[in-house]
């Protein structure tokens, strides 16, 4: 009997991508996850919205209403949703905007940057709204477990992965707890 | 007496001398307990409660009370661990502690007792206070957002420096850090680099100049090894990684 491969959906929501990246650096380590499981809704496959998936991997903090949107999906679809990286877990660099009122960070960007013609603040109804503050996904749904990095190494991502696959608790190794 | 004085921790046999707490006994027998406002040169402070063990059944700050004879302190059990992540949470939402955007990640006492803690996520919700940054002294820079309100820098200006260049002001969840100037800022001060109000900052509150990322990150003092090995980052010489600057 060939045994079902678990589902996986990851996304970036206000992040860097960098978490992505670490996870893509687990090289030819990818050959030997990929025979475990699939992924559904991913930067990786560019499938737009998620199946019923077994497990979420979550990059980034909620920044606007389209992360919050996706978010939400990722909880309804997932039976384990993971928070990666700093941003997901607390906000993170992007949260460093929650120190200014909204209004004057978009003034900053859009009216008082250097080198701007017809300078304006962006509106199209296209652009998701910015939330006033950045939040850590856990702040929104319920988290099931955590791994920090900013961004976490391809190893943490693989020690992590592979407990979580053999239904072990997780213990990462010291090396791999990192919150920078 | 003959005898001995001692306690147990975790089962281990500490001795200690009469005015000798649990923290400094056990410190003095090469035994960890994680700790922050701690520092061994100053008379405790007892307000982060890092360092809480369970001494005969009842939890309490082994840096402010006195070992006895007999005493059972236990550490390093789930429910002490469990707390001491707990507190270590709340020390982290209350203020702003950005790790990838701060100068002293990696050598840093409080991140580093939260990795030794096995804390992997802050948990509660995030304060996200604004607080400022005072750049006005040449040689040394101070991030308000990440105090944790130790007071290791008023001590150590007022007890050792003779300055008196910091305080603590207000209540409660208003308490803060303040800089004992009118304008409040440090560059008004006679602060000086080499004081040791410069050198005690178990986080990246109190920063030197000009020498931030001189040890890349991923090199730096807890990168590879834990708190419990290499020891507190004021404690050590800056040519092993650490603060101090004789």
């Amino acid at each position: 009997m060939i045994e079902s491969k678990l589902k996986v959906a990851t996304c970036s929501l206000c992040g860097c991508f960098g978490c992505h990246m670490s996870l893509l650096d687990l090289d030819e380590r990818l050959f030997d996850l990929t025979e475990r499981v699939e992924f559904d809704r991913s930067p990786l496959t560019d499938i737009k919205e998620s199946g019923e998936c077994d497990i979420g991997i979550v990059e980034g903090g909620i920044a606007n209403v389209e992360n919050v949107h996706t978010l939400l999906e990722f909880r309804a679809r997932c039976k384990i949703l993971i928070a990666m990286g700093a941003c997901a877990i607390s906000g993170g660099i992007p949260a460093m905007r929650n120190q200014y009122e909204l209004k004057d960070c978009l003034e900053e960007s859009y009216t008082r940057g250097i080198g701007l013609v017809d300078a304006q603040i962006p509106n199209d109804p296209e652009i998701p709204l910015l939330l006033n503050q950045v939040h850590p996904i856990h702040e929104v749904v319920k988290i099931d477990y955590f791994l920090p990095g900013c961004p976490p190494s391809a190893d943490a991502i693989w020690t992590f992965v592979s407990q979580l696959l053999a239904g072990q608790p997780i213990v990462l190794p010291y090396t791999q707890i990192h919150y920078d | 007496m003959s005898e001995e004085l001692s306690f147990t921790l975790d089962g281990r046999r500490v001795p200690f001398q009469d005015g000798q707490t649990i923290m400094t006994a056990a410190l003095a027998a090469g035994f960890y307990i994680p700790h922050l406002c701690f520092n061994p040169e100053f008379t405790p402070h007892g307000s982060c409660r890092v360092c809480l063990v369970k001494i005969n059944g009842r939890m309490q700050a082994s840096c402010t009370t006195p070992a006895a004879a007999g005493q059972t302190v236990l550490s390093e059990i789930e429910e002490v661990r469990e707390m001491r992540r707990g507190i270590l949470q709340m020390l982290f939402v209350e203020g702003n502690h950005v790790c990838p955007a701060c100068e002293k990640s990696g050598a840093c006492q409080l991140q580093a007792v939260a990795y030794y803690a096995g804390m992997l996520a802050p948990h509660y919700t995030h304060f996200y206070p604004r607080r400022p940054v005072d750049a006005s002294h040449p040689d040394a820079l101070i991030d308000f957002n990440r105090c944790i309100l130790c007071e290791l820098c008023v001590r150590a200006s007022r007890d050792v420096d003779g300055k008196n260049v910091f305080a603590v002001q207000g209540r409660g969840i208003k308490a803060h850090l303040v800089v004992n100037t009118p304008s409040g800022k440090l560059g008004a001060t006679d602060f000086n680099i080499t004081d040791k109000a410069a050198q005690v900052c178990p986080t990246g509150t109190i920063l030197r100049k000009h020498s931030g990322y001189e040890i890349p990150i991923g090199q730096r003092l807890y990168d590879r090894k834990p708190i419990n090995v290499v020891g507190d980052v004021a404690a050590l010489a800056v040519s092993k990684g650490g603060r101090r600057h004789d």
